[in-house]
Order: C-alpha cells, then sequence, then structure tokens
C-alpha cells in the first residue's frame, strides 16, 4: 500500500445498504414443458431467427442428445428431468424504452430494489444496463452514448437482427456447439442474453452491467453472452444476479464467450446470488456454467468472480492464451453454506509465447457445505517462457463442511514457470473473542474476518459492486454460527 | 464502577481464581500485580466474558447490574474493555476499518444511527495524534505485522476510539521500548477522567512510573494477598514476590 489519503480513509468509512431479495409479479408467456426439435425450431420463429441460427440451435440439440451429463465434478445433486423443464419464457408485453414512462411500474420497482433506478444510473452512476428479465430483454439504456462511439450493446436477440454478421462469426468460436453438455443444450435453446462491440482501439467509457434475473418458477434460464473486443480495444463488463426464494430447483445453463483481439482487453466481473436452496439444503438454483475467453497477442482477460448463491455450481471461466504475451487473469470467492456444493475454479490454456497467468481463489465453506477448486494449468508445446501463479486459500467454519483443491498441472515445455500456493484456515476463537471483545458480535466478526480473507478479490472488481459483493459475503453466512 | 465478589473461577477443572474480591470506584486507577501464573491474565478475560472460563462461584458487577451472564460484545457495549497481552492479527481487515465496525455495532446496540463519515474522520485523527500513529499505519491489516510496540498502541488507540468506562491493560508494557511506553501512557493518562476507570495489570513497577495507580494489588494463588497505595509497587520492585509469599506462610 503506498499510500492512504482522507479520501480513502474517508471512503472507507462510508457504509452504504444492500437490497436483495424480492419478487415480481409479471405476466409472462411461457412454453409448455418438454424438448425436442419442434421446439428448437419454436424458440428460433418466436424470436423470429435468420435460418442460420435455427439451423446452428438445430445442429447443437441433436449433439446434445447424444451427449452424456458429466459426472467428474465433485457434487452430488438430483439430475434435472430435462423433459420437465420449460425452454421458454418472456414477460408478455415488451416494453419500448424510449421513454421510462412505458415501462411497466412494477418492473421499474424491481429496477429500483436493485439500486438501479435507470434515470437516477444515467445521470450518475455512468453505468449502462441492459436488464435480462426471464430470458428476455425488456430495458437497454445508453444506448445512444455508446452508439456514438461505435459500441454495440443490446440483447443477443436483437444483436442477431440487426448485426448477424458480427454474431455468426463469432457465436460457437470460444465455445463451440459440441464443447460440452450444458453448452450443447444452451446453444439449442438459448432464449436471451448480451452481446458486445467494442470497435478498434475504443474504450469503452462505462462498465457496461446487465442483471440476470429468474423469475418464473420452472423456467430455466439459457442466457448466452458474446463480447467481441476489437484490436486495441478496452471493455469492462459486470454481470449480477439476484433471485427471489424458489421451492423447486430451477436450472441455469449460461454460456459467456469472451473475444479479445490483438491488444484488446476484457475485464469480466461477476456477483452471483442464486437462491442457494433453504438450511435443509432443499430447493435452490443449479448453475452449470461454461464462460471462456480467447485472448489474441498481447491482449488480457481478466474474470472476477463472486459465487455466494446456487445450490449446485460448476462453473470454470477459463482463458485460451493464444496470442503471443496475451495475459489471463481469474480472481474467485465462492462462499457455500448450509447444504450448497460447489466445483468452481479456471483453466489456464497456454498456447503462446511469453503468456501469463494469475489465479487467485478464495474458497470459503461453512454448514455443511463443500466447496472445490478445480483449476487447469496447461503449457502448450510452443508456449516458450509461459509464466502462472495460483493462489487458492480456503477458510472453514465449523467443523462439518469440507475444502477440497483439485490443480491440475500440464507443462509441455521446459521454459515454463508455474507455481501454486494453498492454504487452509478456521476462524479462530481467539480472533472472534477479540471482536466480541470490541463490540462486534460473532455473525458480524464473521463477517468482517471473511471480508478481510476476500480482499485482494473484492479489490478487483469495480467500487460499486465491491460494496455489493461485500454485503453479500455477509448476508450469505448469515446463521452460519450459533 | 466495578464490583466484583469472591470470585471462583475454573478453566477444563483446573481452579485459577479463588475468592478474589475487588471494587473499583469511578475516576481510579487500579494496578494488578503478581507473579507469573497468579491468575492476573484470567481475572481480565472472566472481566471481558471470555467463554471457556467457568465462573463456579461468586458474581462481577458493572455498575450494580450483575453482568456474568452477559455475552463478551454485550459487556463491551456497557463499555467494558480489554486491551489485550497478545492481539491477534485479522488479515486484509485495516485498522480503520475495524474500529470503524467496533464503534458503530457499539451505537447500533445503543440504538443510534452510524457515525457519521466526517465526525469518525475527525476522530481518527484527534487520537491517532495523540497516540503520535502516523496515518499510513491506519491502512494496514489489524496487527497483522505489527510490532510489539505498535500492536500496543493500536490496543490504546482503539481504546481511545472507544471511550470504555472500565478499560481494563493488559500487560500493555510487555514488549514496549522506552519511548513507546512514554506514548502509551501518556494516551492513557490523557483519556482518564472522574467518569472511568483503569485497571492496570503488569508484572513489573515499570509501567506505574508513567500511569500512577490510587491502588495496588497483589495477586497470588487467585486471591488477593495485599492492597496498598502506589508505594506497594516499589516495594515489590525492591523486594520481589517472594516477599509476598514468605509473608503469607
Amino acid at each position: 500500500m503506498s499510500k492512504y489519503t482522507e479520501e480513502q480513509l474517508e471512503q472507507e468509512l462510508k457504509t452504504q445498504e444492500y437490497k436483495y431479495g424480492f419478487y415480481t409479479d409479471i405476466e409472462s408467456e411461457t412454453f409448455a414443458k418438454g424438448l425436442n426439435e419442434d421446439v428448437v425450431i419454436a424458440i428460433s420463429k418466436k424470436k423470429n431467427e435468420p435460418q442460420w441460427m435455427t439451423d446452428w440451435r438445430l445442429e447443437a440439440f441433436r449433439v446434445w442428445k447424444k451427449m452424456e451429463e458429466p459426472e467428474w465434478a465433485n457434487v452430488h445433486y438430483e439430475k434435472p428431468k430435462f423433459q420437465d423443464i420449460a425452454y421458454y419464457s418472456a414477460p408478455k408485453e415488451k416494453p419500448k424504452l424510449n421513454s421510462l414512462d412505458e415501462v411497466d411500474p412494477e418492473l421499474l420497482d424491481t429496477f429500483k430494489r436493485l439500486g438501479i433506478s435507470l434515470d437516477e444510473q444515467k445521470k450518475l452512476a455512468n453505468v449502462a444496463v441492459d436488464i435480462v428479465m426471464d430470458s428476455v430483454s425488456v430495458a437497454t439504456t445508453f444506448k445512444k452514448t455508446l452508439g456514438e462511439k461505435g459500441i454495440i450493446f443490446m440483447p443477443i436477440s436483437e444483436a442477431i437482427q440487426e448485426h448477424p454478421e458480427l454474431v455468426r462469426k463469432y457465436l460457437g468460436t470460444v465455445v463451440p456447439t459440441t464443447d460440452n453438455f450444458y453448452a450443447a443444450l444452451n446453444s439449442a435453446v438459448f432464449s436471451d442474453g448480451s452481446f458486445c462491440y467494442i470497435p478498434k482501439g475504443v474504450r469503452c467509457p462505462m462498465e457496461l452491467s446487465t442483471y440476470f434475473r429468474i423469475n418464473e418458477g420452472g423456467t430455466g434460464q439459457f442466457e448466452r453472452t458474446l463480447v467481441v473486443a476489437d484490436k486495441g480495444s478496452y471493455v469492462s463488463y459486470l454481470e449480477g444476479c439476484t433471485a427471489p426464494s424458489r421451492d423447486e430447483n430451477q436450472l441455469h445453463a449460461a454460456v459467456v464467450e469472451l473475444i479479445a483481439m490483438d491488444d484488446a482487453e476484457i475485464k469480466y466481473s461477476t456477483v452471483q446470488n442464486w437462491y442457494p436452496g433453504n438450511k435443509e439444503g432443499k430447493g435452490g438454483v443449479y448453475n452449470f456454467v461454461t464462460k471462456r475467453g480467447l485472448c489474441e497477442n498481447n491482449a488480457k482477460i481478466s474474470w472476477t468472480q463472486v459465487e455466494t448463491g446456487s445450490a449446485v455450481t460448476w462453473k470454470y471461466p477459463s482463458c485460451i492464451l493464444k496470442g503471443n504475451n496475451s495475459v489471463g487473469e481469474f480472481y474467485s470467492i465462492a462462499v457455500t453454506n448450509n447444504y450448497q456444493q460447489a466445483d468452481t475454479g479456471t483453466k489456464m490454456i497456454h498456447l503462446g509465447k511469453n503468456t501469463k497467468s494469475t489465479i487467485i481463489s478464495k474458497g470459503i465453506s461453512a454448514g455443511h457445505s463443500q466447496n472445490s477448486y478445480r483449476g487447469l494449468v496447461q503449457i502448450g508445446a510452443r508456449a516458450e517462457n509461459a509464466r502462472n501463479f495460483s493462489q487458492c486459500d480456503s477458510l472453514l467454519m465449523g467443523n462439518l463442511c469440507g475444502a477440497h483443491t483439485f490443480p491440475y498441472i500440464e507443462v509441455k515445455n521446459k521454459t515454463a514457470q508455474v507455481e501454486h500456493e494453498a492454504t487452509t484456515s478456521k476462524i479462530g476463537e481467539e480472533q472472534l473473542f477479540y471482536c466480541n471483545q470490541r463490540g462486534i458480535d460473532t455473525e458480524k466478526a464473521i463477517a468482517l474476518i471473511v471480508n478481510g480473507f476476500s480482499k485482494e478479490v473484492l479489490n478487483k472488481l469495480p467500487m460499486e459492486f465491491a460494496v455489493e459483493a461485500q454485503k453479500l459475503l455477509e448476508i450469505s453466512l448469515e446463521g452460519s454460527v450459533g | 464502577m466495578l464490583k466484583i465478589e469472591n470470585l471462583h473461577a475454573s478453566i477444563e477443572d483446573k481452579s485459577i481464581l479463588k475468592g478474589l474480591s475487588l471494587e473499583v470506584k469511578a475516576g481510579e486507577v487500579h494496578a494488578i500485580m503478581g507473579p507469573n501464573g497468579a491468575g492476573k491474565s484470567t481475572l481480565a478475560n472472566i472481566i471481558a466474558g471470555k467463554e471457556e472460563y467457568e465462573v463456579t462461584e461468586g458474581n462481577i458487577q458493572l455498575n450494580g447490574e450483575d453482568i456474568g451472564e452477559l455475552a463478551p460484545e454485550e459487556r463491551a457495549h456497557n463499555g467494558v474493555f480489554l486491551s489485550f497481552q497478545y492481539p491477534v492479527e485479522i488479515p486484509g481487515v485495516s485498522v480503520t476499518n475495524f474500529i470503524k465496525t467496533a464503534i458503530n455495532e457499539t451505537r447500533k446496540a445503543k440504538g443510534l444511527e452510524d457515525m457519521p463519515a466526517k465526525d469518525m474522520l475527525k476522530m481518527i485523527r484527534e487520537k491517532s495524534e495523540l497516540l503520535e500513529i502516523d496515518r499510513k499505519f491506519l491502512s494496514r491489516s489489524l496487527n497483522e505485522g505489527f510490532s510489539g510496540g505498535e500492536k500496543k498502541r493500536n490496543e490504546i488507540f482503539q481504546m481511545a476510539m472507544l471511550a470504555p468506562k472500565l478499560a481494563i491493560l493488559d500487560e500493555t508494557d510487555s514488549g514496549l521500548d522506552i519511548d513507546a511506553l512514554r506514548i502509551v501512557a501518556n494516551g492513557v493518562n490523557k483519556l482518564k477522567s472522574k467518569d472511568n476507570a483503569v485497571i492496570v495489570i503488569t508484572h513489573y513497577q515499570r509501567l506505574l512510573d508513567y500511569i500512577v495507580p490510587d491502588f495496588v494489588h497483589v495477586l497470588h494463588d487467585g486471591k488477593i494477598v495485599k492492597s496498598g497505595d502506589a508505594s506497594l509497587a516499589l516495594e515489590l520492585e525492591a523486594k520481589g514476590y517472594d516477599w509476598i509469599k514468605q509473608e503469607l506462610v
């Protein structure tokens, strides 16, 4: 720490509120349950997609049908019944955003509770928000400001209509339809998501953000995100989630693809707070996500994630360091409490020369939960002077939870330098008593210690997100002692 | 302020305090001295409410209220402060963040709003000057990599920020060089008032040159065996604890 200014001190002293947990009652249109080629075609039709898109989906569906659900992760759950899921759900009315007055007042209220009152944000926060309510984007702001820079930021369904050449060129190039069971399923039935394109040499002037919500009981969400940063461009993308309490399991299988061309940089930050199930481990979201980025020469991709929600998480945001001198980063906090299970980590695939990757993973387990870090560092034969540093820290609360680390290292080039550090610690009685003695109760003390433990990663998040993430950690661990 | 009557306490069936009585009034400074293993730190921890000790007999009253059943944080909210002999490290939590949390949690317990950032900033500035604490120090992780002197100074800084009614300084002088000792003692003296009280637990007389006690008690084998004024500390320094032990035989 070099300097600590008055402003920083003041910033640290400010306290902020976090609002979460609500359910919006908006009339939805939902397809009948079940999945077959007709449903895939119907989804494509519903969205008025061109034939190439329909064909792409169908191909993915055919691949998926032949695939088996993966079982290698350190998680145990009742497999989703794929014929029991409705694959499309959209708010019936699609308000246009020429004026906020046209938007469903209840939806506006939801935005407010999310802390993203649109007009306020326009003026103050400098954040463009593309909101996905149950699969279909109903609001997009800042389009104009972004448009002036040539930046495209819109629901992917719109991008398919308006920029088919871009979508067709890049969709599925980083995560092919055949990649894995859930990626194939997503490719077949994805309902919506976001598309972002930053032109050559453009530095995106604001944090782009998407709030995903799962709203309709029993609807799986299959988001598809594609971010393309052209040569020499920069973008910071935020993805945050909240969901109302649900009794039945909800499947979420998203795919995120990032493409950073020569000299480009993408920062992708996620705060995930889906319903983790109740204290007995009933209900909760299944979060089976495929996230991967491709780096060309001198490009950089940073994944930062704060995972507190979901009953079962299966997620490995990865970087393919194809270009020379490219850089991949993964900063993660995964919190599990009660009966939550998380198997998360990253893959850093070094192909180019002088490629560098950094992995900082902080796992926090409480209750009866199981928290696994799984990471692959692969150095290809041509990746001269590749470097990796990995650090995996686990913090345990109580005696009933588990922390696991599964690091895989494959090195095919002698010049590589790969470092792996791991620690496991427990919150100590002495620490708790010290906090108690200062008037801080045990619950708050744990939140404080956990936030301290996670600081390296929290610091990587954009400011407004960091505050929310910090509150989330506290909320997630509520009731974990006692 | 504090009244302890016939306190018996044990840890894992080992009896440590064996009928200790002590009364501390507002505005007073008491020193508790005694050889290693006499139960000095145990007494401090029991007043603060550490759960691993079992009180088997007697009671502790704070301002006329029995605090025996209160949780440590509730005792803190009632104005009890313990300056730890070995302050723990909390990685990633800055001194500022920690003290902010402590103050606001205490305010919350009293039904007050969080202290406005501006007020807290002002207080931090004042108190850090009082204890000659560098601003950079406040951004460091709590006690992580602190020298012995820094740890103790940080304890007294927290005491200054929390303005307790009853402050217990457990071996605050250990690990301090003479300059740090002077700064810490000076800080404690400035915080003293007719409304609060201080208990200084120490092995040596040294600290008492700076923080002059109204009463000195000698703790031996779980009981206070001798009480007197500041001159008792000097006598102990000259004659050693064996003198007390022999007197008891």
